[in-house]
């Protein structure tokens, strides 16, 4: 029995590595879909228990499992962290009804439109550095395109259709209008969002999000230049790394790029203050008002992947995706001492593989609690000032930058 | 009078950035949150586990329901004011009559049956109100649950279980001394 299990083992494991091609992929798409997919279930979770939270309410806290229907003599409370799986499973069981004025084919695309796009982006963002495992290392990203930059654009493109097609194929006039504000924003903002990136390219110069996180781990993140930088003092003199002034001029624009590609990923996912496509108080719901069950859900998960995908995309370009500098203290008398940030990678170890994975994932939390302390902070923009916002304000400042940086790489170059 | 023009105010360039007001919502929505957190805020009572049954206030209404007095007898008469005055119509009594063999036979009149039907009821204690007996009140409890109608009809032998004893007020069944 145990060499049958052995050999099955075998078989399996040398299948895995002779077709490396397609599995290696696959598995880390199962793998990533799946923390994706809990990253939006406890999103879900998260945005109810922070908006309570910060009105002074408690929130979701009493879904439990229910053992008792399974015959045991208390239900297993753990503050209410299976909500989630009680949503989904609310959703699922729903009468799915199609109203009889809609357009079919398109009222059943839209909600996988909805989704596809938000979920098709995360191929090309890394999530860690090298793993190795049984002396073979892998690379923690799915796709490791050099268009990678380009890829991301066009797939965020087509995000807008699904919301469009919702809109227009529900023939009823609250979803037409949510689905007309949000194409007129979303191709708004994607101008401001595309021209906002060009100062990084140019610093850069690669279309690769991996190169561009390797980048930055030996160069300083983006908006946090200085995370390669050493302080020390040694016979008798200062010694200063990663300080010049090329980076702390390019701090700049850089600072101005951050700032006008998270207002637009705000403005792409639909996020309040930009949530004019669904603001419930106007369009009853906006561009989902006649979706029921799950493909409300869908439309819901759809939001919640592409803030996701969205904050994934931020921590990437301008926070160095996986790394975070780890402090490294030299000490050898009062006249001999330094401390400076290293970076670790995979290939310092299986830990610090780990470590970066964490560090990613780490960064991209962080930013959706950000953004969920903005949405229920901020009221809803009105919509010529969304319009105004987009256009005149951060169009122009997107070019301008292009500018600013162009002239100080031209003038001090790296 | 004297025409008072007061002046739009303008933004500055930066408050036209809406940061410094995105930032000042900030601080204060993350302020609450903190109190949250630590639990300053103290505001949600966990319902069933957590009650206010000790703030009750003096004359809170819940259920109404019948008394006895000392010696055990039930105070209702059966002369049906509450069933005439109450405004939904919620109560109804059937009167019976107490035999004259009884050691209280000069009441003469008893409720056989005496029915509070407790979807109707408006706790608006006007019963309590019009009782020359005091043999109705309404009590603290307000917690009223059933799964069907009729489990929401208060009978006689509920009532007085709800309802207990209360001493005092009416003496005028007593003996002559």
């Amino acid at each position: 029995m145990f060499d049958f299990i052995h050999s099955l083992w075998e078989a399996c494991a040398s299948f895995y590595l002779a077709n490396a091609f397609v599995t290696v992929p696959l598995t880390k798409i199962v793998i990533l879909f799946g923390v994706v997919m809990i990253i939006v279930a406890y999103s879900s979770l998260a945005e109810r228990k922070v908006s309570a939270l910060m009105q002074d309410r408690i929130g979701p806290n009493r879904t439990g499992i229910p053992l008792t229907l399974l015959g045991f003599k208390k239900d297993l409370n753990i503050a209410g962290l299976a909500q989630p799986i009680v949503d989904g499973l609310k959703f699922l069981l729903k009468e799915d009804l199609t109203p009889g004025h809609v357009k079919k084919f398109y009222y059943w695309l839209a909600p996988a439109l909805a989704v596809a796009p938000a979920i098709l982006s995360f191929a090309v963002v890394p999530f860690g550095s090298t793993l190795t495992i049984c002396e073979k290392s892998y690379k923690m990203v799915i796709a490791d395109v050099n268009v990678g930059f380009l890829y991301v654009f066009a797939i965020t493109s087509i995000a807008v259709y699904g919301i469009v097609i919702a809109g227009w194929s529900s023939n009823s006039k609250f979803p037409f209008l949510g689905g007309v504000r949000s194409s007129a924003q979303m191709i708004s903002y994607e101008l401001s969002m595309g021209l906002s990136l060009v100062p990084v390219l140019l610093v850069i110069g690669n279309l690769n999000l991996s190169a561009i996180v390797d980048y930055q781990a030996q160069n300083g993140w983006s908006v946090v230049p200085f995370t390669n930088g050493a302080v020390g003092w040694k016979d008798g003199g200062l010694i200063l790394q990663g300080f010049t002034w090329s980076k702390i001029l390019l701090w700049i624009p850089m600072v101005i790029s951050f700032v006008i590609f998270t207002v637009s990923i705000f403005a792409e996912t639909n996020r309040a203050p930009f949530d004019l496509p669904e603001s419930e108080t106007e369009l009853v719901g906006g561009y989902h008002t006649e979706y029921s069950s799950m493909k409300f859900a869908l439309f819901f998960l759809g939001e919640y992947a592409a803030m996701i995908t969205g904050c994934a995309l931020i921590a990437t370009l301008f926070l160095g995706g996986w790394h975070v500098p780890v402090p490294s203290i030299h000490f050898g008398g009062a006249g001999d001492w330094s401390i400076s940030l290293i970076t670790k990678t995979g290939a310092d170890g299986t830990g610090w593989a780990f470590f970066n994975i964490a560090c990613f994932f780490g960064k991209v939390i962080a930013l959706i609690v950000f953004f969920m302390f903005i949405r229920w902070t901020v009221p809803r923009f009105r919509y010529d000032q969304l319009m105004k916002l987009g256009w005149v304000v951060l169009f122009e400042l997107a070019l301008a930058n292009i500018v600013v940086t162009a002239v100080i790489l031209a003038f001090l170059p790296k | 009078m004297a025409t008072v023009q007061i002046p739009r105010p303008e933004l500055s360039l930066i408050e036209k950035t809406y940061l410094p007001a995105i930032f000042g919502g900030l601080k204060i929505t993350l302020k609450h949150l903190k109190e949250s957190i630590t639990g300053k805020t103290k505001v949600t009572m966990q319902y069933p586990e957590e009650r206010w049954d000790s703030e009750l206030p003096e004359h809170y209404r819940g259920v109404p329901a019948l008394v006895t007095d000392d010696y055990g007898r039930e105070r209702c008469v059966s002369c049906q004011l509450c069933e005439f005055i109450c405004p939904p119509r919620a109560i109804t009594i059937t009167p019976g009559e107490i035999a004259e063999d009884a050691k209280f036979a000069k009441v003469e009149k008893f409720p056989e049956q005496f029915k509070i039907d407790m979807v109707r009821c408006i706790y608006c204690g006007m019963c309590e109100e019009v009782c020359p007996e005091q043999a109705i009140y309404l009590q603290k409890d307000y917690l009223v649950v059933g799964t069907t109608r009729a489990e929401m009809v208060h009978d006689k032998a509920k009532l007085y279980e709800i309802g207990g004893l209360k001493t005092g007020l009416v003496n005028k069944w007593d003996d002559k001394k």
